[in-house]
């Protein structure tokens, strides 16, 4: 019997969302499954992780995030507990590390951002040109590893059954190259790609300065600052807010595009938000065709209005 | 120092792509272009190269005949050398790094070797990675910025929320380019005439030490997503369409 194993991404001292989102695959999927998480306090999660068989958790004095220390541990623990599938997230972090694991392991094939798997069938669906496509890729490897999109499949909570822990040292191998500091955002930013709700700004938004009332929308809604790539090559917004074919593709529940035009490169990074709302004053902007809900007109008047309409209703 | 960038040519960003054989892009009427990724990369070489007296830059890529575009695109904004592993198989990632990187150490040595952080077609975000690990060098991914001291290499990479890790690595490295990086040059009137007379280097899979192509992962289908409803747009003065809007978020939609 195959086993599965999931890579359980911590941020702080808490799950990240959509660890959840992979363990409840592994759950689901009827083989054992082995949780791996780097953390010396594993007891805070085991209610969490009930349901899983195994948890194997990799205890050092220095867990930071070490790409190559990470790596040769994780690949160590999938073929020695012979983990045919192993399950991760699309993350920052899952995009550093998990091609470094596959690079590692001759028979090992990885798929990243699924949206769509079938373990049972060998199915797995990903999309390519930023989502104006998809594709079904079958794989033919010993080893499996996918990374999941976030915000795609449903959080599953613990269920019947405590774990058995076992602890393990990292496997740390001479490395050329090493992360020497790690420099914080100057403001507090929600991550573009697991945020529940964005509020973007295009070229309507004119200047700069003009991104504050946007910020303060954002704000009400605990919402994350996105931008179309006109807004970034204007200079309006840091490229690191970019939504698009050439930025972020990014999935929530809502998104408030305001001045945006709608243009192709823009509306695939983030057409499979569930709800678009669009704000412009160009009644025949093509955003329009793509959002649930529009408001022609002034986004200087009406992005303040809605703003003080939630905070008066929420 | 000798740099090399592995590049890919990719539909045009504004390209409306159209599904062929149940499996496969219909290559007919698209317009080529080398991945945006890939110009930061370029760009990033070539001020490398403008710093570091005695230097040169060699592009790479695989792919069929169509792809020798992308070299001359590159080598007009001021690349020196190319080369071109030739193949028309649809081969996997592990498979396409194992050939740049048998590839790029059959020449005279290397130094930094740049990529873009994905390619925006298949946007796998692996080659980069795989390459550094057949090379045997480190690698830093996403990188949005880059600078060379005394023999090193210190990059920043961007992380989750705007943060960002600042990496050291020992020279040769695999750097792969992010958005912010620098703001990629346009090829010169001399640079265009220049790279003509480049000539491309071409090598088969066999070449680049690939003798047996063992595809592992194959695209079973591929097809264009469910197409979005027409929405509505709201009726009516600015004041009653917000509180509509916020109405129709919270009872319809269901999100606030």
């Amino acid at each position: 019997m195959a086993n599965i194993g999931v890579y359980i991404e911590l941020k702080g001292d808490q799950f990240k969302k959509s660890s959840r989102e992979a363990l409840d695959i592994a759950r689901k999927s009827g083989k054992d499954v082995h949780a791996v998480l780097f953390t010396n306090n594993p007891s805070a999660y085991l209610e969490e992780l009930k349901g899983v068989k195994k948890v194997i958790c990799v205890k050092d004095a220095n867990l930071t995030y070490d790409p190559v220390m990470y790596a040769d541990t994780l690949a160590k623990i999938i073929i020695d507990n012979q983990l045919s599938d192993f399950l991760g997230i699309c993350s920052a972090q899952g995009k550093d590390l998990f091609p470094r694991i596959s690079a590692k392991i001759e028979n090992a094939t990885l798929l990243n951002d699924c949206v769509g798997i079938d373990l049972a069938n060998n199915r797995f669906t990903k999309p390519v040109y930023a989502g104006k496509l998809l594709s079904d890729f079958i794989i033919e490897d010993e080893y499996r590893l996918v990374t999941l999109r976030p915000n795609v499949f449903p959080a599953g909570s613990g269920s019947e059954g405590t774990p058995e822990v076992v602890d393990l040292a990292p496997v740390r191998n001479e490395s050329k190259g090493k992360i020497v500091e790690v420099i914080k955002s100057a403001s507090k930013r929600i991550d573009l790609t697991e945020a529940e709700i964005i509020v973007s700004g295009g070229r309507g938004m004119k200047a700069k300065e003009n991104f504050s009332i946007l910020e303060d929308l954002a704000a009400v809604l605990n919402a994350g600052v996105g931008a179309s790539r006109a807004a970034v090559d204007s200079g309006f917004a840091s490229g690191d807010m970019q939504v698009g074919q050439t930025g972020k593709v990014v999935n929530p529940k809502l998104y408030v595009a305001c001045g945006i035009s709608g243009a192709i490169q823009h509306f695939v990074g983030m057409k499979t938000s569930k709800v678009i709302v669009a704000i412009n004053k160009d009644s025949e902007a093509p955003i329009f065709k793509k959002a649930d809900y529009g408001i022609v007109g002034d986004l200087f008047k009406i992005v303040p209005m809605l703003t003080e309409e939630i905070k008066s209703k929420l | 120092m000798n740099i090399y960038v592995c590049i890919k040519q990719v539909p045009d960003t504004e390209a409306i792509l159209q599904v062929k054989d149940g499996n496969r892009v219909n290559e007919e009427k698209i317009k080529w272009i080398i991945c945006p990724y890939d110009e930061f990369a370029i760009e990033e070489a070539l001020k490398l190269k403008e710093k570091v007296a005695g230097s040169n830059v060699t592009l790479i890529t695989l792919g069929p005949n169509r792809v020798e575009s992308a070299l001359r695109s590159g080598l007009a904004m001021g690349a020196d050398n190319a080369i071109h592993i030739e193949t028309a198989e649809t081969v996997d990632h592990k498979t396409i790094a194992r050939a740049l990187a048998n590839a790029i150490k059959q020449d005279a040595g290397y130094g930094v070797v740049f990529t873009g952080k994905q390619a925006i077609d298949d946007d796998s975000y692996l080659v980069p990675l795989y390459l550094a690990e057949y090379l045997g060098v480190p690698a830093a991914t996403n990188v949005v910025a880059f600078n060379h001291e005394e023999g090193k290499i210190t990059v920043e990479r961007e992380i989750d929320e705007g943060a960002r890790e600042k990496i050291e690595m020992q020279i040769p490295c695999v750097v792969a380019a992010s958005k912010g990086l620098n703001t990629p040059r346009y090829a010169s009137m001399m640079g265009i005439m220049k790279s003509k007379k480049v000539v491309i280097k071409k090598l088969t899979l066999a070449d680049a030490g690939i003798t047996e192509l063992k595809t592992k992962i194959r695209t079973e289908k591929l097809y264009a997503p469910p197409e979005k409803p027409q929405g509505k747009v709201i009726p009516g003065e600015p004041e009653q369409a917000v509180k509509e809007l916020v109405r129709l978020l919270k009872e319809e939609a269901k999100v606030l």
